[in-house]
């Protein structure tokens, strides 16, 4: 490992026992992150990505789900550790901040109460010095009147509030990677904002990697530094998030960006991606996933077993078939016609 | 020529307290608004969560009832007569709802779902009927055999159509849609907007867009408001409010939305601070002593924004 990494995956499988068979959901992610760094995942639901967060974390239920492959954490092979091991480290060195703030906190305990309950397991601090230190984290998450807010209950508090108190729940015991999946997309946008660039401030005070699991292209474009685009269980794209934002490459990327509605551009039309993904069990094991969907690409431009291709430092693009991509001119949509003419 | 307006709308929760359980407040959901709509126009309505969006759809199409205020539909009064309306008010003012999901019954076939709005306001035969099923599932794009399948058996996407297939089918002029998008993925977000577009331009539909998604509401909408607290802060045409936004609170709602490009982003960050500072400072300017947003003041033909009658025509 060289040293500014903080985890290496290699090869990673996840997969879901249905019937007796392992599906993976997860299908070969080699993965890296780096000290100091926000790796965002991006994806539509259903593509892996937060499957990929649970088994990085270890949160998956162990009697249905298998993962193969190696997660490196400081010389440790996640994957491997027995669950007591595992929870020494969750919470402590790898935490996690989820989307649901509200499901995510037990409405019967207090806000302090859920604070201290990290550090009273990965800390020897005292019942006075973690009071102390609930309420300093309250402040550092921007809670003004932290006293007040750790002796209240969840529901008293907003979503805004209650994301503050996940985040300084993620962050009490300084780990050096956060996991955060979807963390603002129940929020407001002004509350988004808040909490992001929250997010960012308190990345540059800790040094702490962040692995940042989001859908929304714009929330990527404003804090990530790397970004990795999913597919139906597969990593398509790396790049820096420059690279990815001004050259992307591949037909999913490309796809995805123009049926953004543009705040600044006016064209009429949004493009739509055709078909729908592929579900977990009747997933092509092999050739290019995205095929089905860009069918009027030929068959032979896509690469038989797409692997991942370096095409400039740091950037990456699984299969050959960019390379002659287009997008369909033809508009369609002539459906409708028939309804005008009644 | 509007065919609807809307007077000082007004949707009040009472708070229930004290020795008696008698009221003693009022929430104020929906706090005095004047819209009005015209044929082919999208209308988008823009807020946080809780600033009473829904509340205000929901009491137009009558699943709320109105505390003051009137609807007027083609020249006739159809507030809170939801039951007894002589006009074709029901018939012509539809909704999508957010969660296509929970909007569907789960124990009906999509043609039973579809049928209902029909078999309500159109005197069909059931051949007829039949023939409007198919006609609308062709529409929003679905197969035939959809007909006998349940709202289980489709994707998020396609449980979105459905509800727009329900919505059109007695031929609608209104169509309020309550985050119609905000739960589906990018792609079929698109799919869904191209579409609700389509239609548009074909049957001069008029809609009434709920979104806090901005990027939508400027894709889709005509003309813009700015809710909060129950009140407009801001209306005006898409242009109006994108490019010559006046009260603080849609500056600042405006630069927090994330651009897609991460080029510039440290200092939208700057900008954003410094928004979220004046917002903070000149509060006052824009809201009264109870934090009430002040009446809308016209500053152009389109545009109008709540400030301090003291201002009135400065701006």
């Amino acid at each position: 490992m060289k040293t500014n990494e903080l985890l290496k995956i290699n090869n990673l499988h996840t997969g879901f026992r249905i019937k007796d068979t392992y599906y993976d959901a997860v299908d070969g992610v080699s993965l890296t992150l780096n000290k100091n760094e926000i790796l965002a995942i991006v994806g539509e639901s259903g593509c892996g990505k937060s499957t990929l967060a649970s088994s990085i974390i270890g949160l998956y239920d162990q009697n249905k789900t298998r993962v193969q492959g190696e997660i490196f954490f400081n010389h440790k092979n996640l994957v491997n550790l027995s669950e007591d091991e595992m929870n020494e480290i969750r919470g402590f060195q790898i935490s996690m901040i989820f989307q649901d703030p509200l499901s995510a906190l037990n409405p019967l305990m207090r806000i302090g109460e859920q604070i201290e309950e990290g550090l009273m397991y990965h800390t020897s601090l005292d019942k006075k010095e973690r009071e102390k230190r609930a309420l300093e984290l309250l402040k550092q998450v921007g809670i003004q009147n932290a006293e007040r807010v750790a002796k209240q209950f969840p529901h008293q508090l907003s979503g805004g509030m209650r994301q503050r108190v996940i985040i300084a729940i993620a962050i009490a015991c300084k780990p050096q990677i956060i996991i955060a999946d979807e963390p603002t997309t129940a929020l407001d946008v002004t509350i988004q904002a808040q909490i992001l660039d929250l997010l960012i401030d308190l990345q540059a005070e800790t040094e702490a990697g962040i692995i940042l699991i989001t859908h929304d292209l714009g929330v990527v474009a404003e804090v990530a530094d790397r970004v990795a685009v999913m597919y139906a269980g597969q990593i398509i794209e790396e790049a820096t998030v420059e690279e990815l934002f001004t050259n992307p490459k591949h037909p999913y990327t490309r796809s995805l960006f123009n049926s953004i509605p543009q705040m600044n551009l006016q064209s009429d039309r949004l493009n739509v991606i055709e078909g729908i993904v592929p579900s977990l069990m009747n997933l092509p094991r092999t050739g290019c996933r995205f095929s089905t969907r860009i069918p009027w690409i030929p068959e032979h431009i896509h690469e038989e077993n797409p692997v991942l291709h370096e095409i400039s430092p740091g950037h990456l693009v699984r299969c050959t078939c960019w390379k002659q991509f287009h997008f369909k001119t033809d508009k369609g949509g002539g459906t409708h016609e028939l309804y005008a003419n009644k | 020529m509007s065919f609807m307006q809307i007077n000082d709308l007004k949707v009040l929760y009472p708070v229930r307290g004290g020795f008696f359980n008698t009221i003693i407040d009022h929430v104020y959901a929906v706090d005095g608004i004047t819209m009005e709509f015209e044929r082919g126009k999208a209308y988008g309505l823009v807020g946080e969560s809780g600033c009473g969006k829904s509340t205000t759809g929901k009491a137009l199409i009558g699943l709320e009832k109105i505390t003051s205020g009137s609807i007027i539909y083609e020249g006739e009064n159809v507030t809170n007569k939801r039951r007894s309306r002589k006009s074709s008010f029901n018939r012509d003012v539809q909704m999508i709802f957010q969660d296509a999901h929970s909007s569907l019954n789960p124990r009906k076939r999509v043609k039973d779902i579809i049928a209902e709005p029909i078999r309500n306001f159109l005197k069909l035969t059931p051949k007829e009927e039949e023939r409007k099923i198919s006609e609308l599932l062709e529409i929003v794009g679905m197969p035939e055999d959809a007909k006998f399948k349940y709202p289980h058996e489709f994707s998020g996407g396609q449980k979105q159509r459905l509800g727009i297939a329900r919505a059109i089918a007695t031929n609608p002029k209104l169509i309020i849609a309550d985050e119609p998008v905000s739960a589906l993925d990018l792609s079929v977000q698109a799919q869904v907007l191209n579409f609700m577009k389509d239609i548009q331009n074909e049957f001069g539909l008029s809609y009434l867009f709920i979104s806090h998604d901005l990027g939508v509401v400027k894709h889709m909408c005509d003309y813009i408001s700015i809710m909060y607290k129950g009140r407009f802060v801001e209306t005006g045409t898409k242009e109006d409010i994108y490019t010559n936004p006046q009260h603080i609170y849609t500056k600042r709602l405006l630069s927090a939305i994330p651009k897609v490009s991460p080029i510039g982003r440290e200092d939208r960050k700057r900008e954003r601070i410094r928004v979220e500072q004046n917002y903070q400072a000149q509060y006052k300017n824009y809201f009264d002593e109870n934090e009430r947003v002040f009446d809308l003041t016209p500053i152009s033909n389109t545009h109008a924004v709540a400030t301090t009658s003291t201002k009135k025509g400065v701006i």
